[in-house]
């Protein structure tokens, strides 16, 4: 069914699992810190963090990626002309993680925000005020609360972020949409296996919907809702 | 700055011959959303009606569309269904899938819909039972009922996460150059390719894109205020 083609598409969608995660994981992150700066109370930092959110929001996230990732290398080039040594070709992989993160630190910083405000600040001073540092009000009060609040978002985000890694193909990584490419030319089938590539997409966002579900479940443990 | 003096036609609307930049990518834009638009207020209100055989194959599309990127979606379009020797048979087809600029709005309406679609949906679904109660009392019929009463109110309801929408579609509309439509970002890449100077023809691209963004965020911000007044807090007085 896939021509011989089996093997890469497996490694063009390992690829794009990697890719995703490991965006994630930065993504989060950034976003814990950037949400840290909004509810600051310093006004360098919120006018920073807010810097930040409103310009990367506001630019699709192609045009970034195409952005960094010439600017990136063009300043290393002028950085390893000016001292001497070999050009340093960024690899397109740590780009694509790097720039995808830092684009989507900004959605999570939004998320995050809200999520921070709806754990009351009296239990934050309560923690204070029994002689925890602040990684421990932190990692024992905000975080396991907050998460109840901010699960709806990163389900929306995570997706919104699976389906932005396609896009890093045009910066020259082989991901899934690559190698799917790649195989149709060649076959003369395009229609065929960008088919294939959208089936697996499909597949992992509905997959990791089934985990966001179970997620939200776990951390709405003890709340009880409404019945409408 | 040179570099603005000699491409800020291109940028904004024209490179001499055909719309391009800017203009282009507001075009896309506005014609993707009406299309969607249109199509989405019937799919939604199939979508939330009770009956089955109305709503699951709308949840469907929904789900095919929103569960896919719509860069492959663009490509399964363009390269793809033009690659079919059937489609190449009917004359037809063959016109319309030779024309990149065809593909993309294609592809750019049938993902917004979707979009769309679930939004709308949501909003009709959640409208208070009571005025579909008072209606019903009032003997509307089931047309007027949705034309009168559900509708109005709902589309008002779905007017923040529409405006989203609104600008998640601008921000997708940079896919286009693979279809070699001329948009700001095609612009952007092919005065890379002639000045190498990517930070300036990125970042003027970028900037673009930002004020677009702000802009329309404003006037939703207007409009909201304007047609969701009925849900805001009353004024002490």
């Amino acid at each position: 069914m896939l021509h011989g083609y089996g093997a890469v598409i497996a490694e063009g969608t390992w690829q794009t699992v990697k890719l995703a995660f490991l965006s994630l994981l930065l993504a989060v992150l950034i976003g814990l810190l950037g949400a840290s700066a909004k509810v600051a109370r310093r006004k360098g930092l919120n006018r920073v963090a807010a810097l930040y959110t409103t310009l990367i929001r506001g630019v699709p996230d192609l045009v970034l990626m195409l952005l960094l990732f010439y600017s990136i290398q063009m300043w290393l080039n002028h950085l390893t002309d000016y001292a001497g040594i070999g050009q340093i070709d960024i690899d397109p992989f740590v780009a694509g993680v790097l720039t995808i993160g830092f684009i989507y630190g900004a959605y999570f910083t939004e998320t995050f925000r809200g999520a921070f405000l709806s754990v009351p600040a009296g239990q934050l001073e309560a923690g204070v005020s029994v002689g925890m540092t602040g990684f421990q009000v932190f990692r024992r009060i905000l975080f396991p609360q907050m998460m109840r609040f901010a699960l709806p978002g990163i389900a929306n985000n995570w997706q919104v972020l699976v389906k932005a890694t396609a896009l890093v193909s045009l910066i020259g990584l082989t991901d899934l949409v690559k190698v799917a490419q790649d195989a149709g030319k060649s076959t003369f089938s395009m229609f065929h296996f960008i088919l294939v590539a959208a089936v697996i997409y499909l597949a992992l966002t509905s997959a990791s919907n089934l985990v966001l579900i179970w997620l939200g479940k776990r951390y709405s443990l003890g709340v009880r809702e409404a019945r409408l | 700055m040179d570099m603005l003096f000699e491409y800020w036609k291109v940028y904004l609307y024209t490179d001499g011959g055909k719309m391009t930049g800017l203009a282009m990518t507001l075009w896309l834009l506005v014609l993707s959303l009406a299309i969607g638009f249109m199509a989405a207020v019937p799919l939604a209100v199939a979508r939330a009606s009770s009956n089955r055989w109305l709503a699951t194959p709308v949840r469907l599309y929904t789900y095919l569309f929103r569960g896919t990127p719509l860069y492959v979606q663009l490509l399964l379009i363009y390269s793809g269904v033009y690659g079919l020797a059937t489609v190449r048979d009917i004359d037809v087809l063959n016109q319309f899938f030779r024309n990149g600029f065809n593909c993309t709005i294609l592809a750019f309406a049938l993902n917004t819909c979707a979009y769309t679609t679930e939004i709308f949906a949501g909003a009709i679904a959640s409208t208070a039972y009571g005025e579909v109660e008072a209606a019903r009392a009032y003997g509307m019929s089931r047309w007027k009922l949705y034309l009168r009463v559900i509708l109005p109110s709902a589309l008002r309801r779905a007017l923040p996460n529409y405006g989203n929408e609104v600008i998640l579609m601008l921000h997708a509309t940079s896919v286009a150059f693979v279809a070699t439509v001329p948009d700001l970002l095609k612009v952007a890449r092919d005065v890379n390719a002639a000045t190498y100077r990517s930070f300036e023809a990125f970042g003027l691209a970028a900037a673009l894109y930002l004020v677009i963004s702000l802009a329309v965020v404003h006037l939703f911000k207007k409009a909201e205020y304007k047609w969701l007044a009925f849900l805001r807090p009353t004024e002490k007085t």
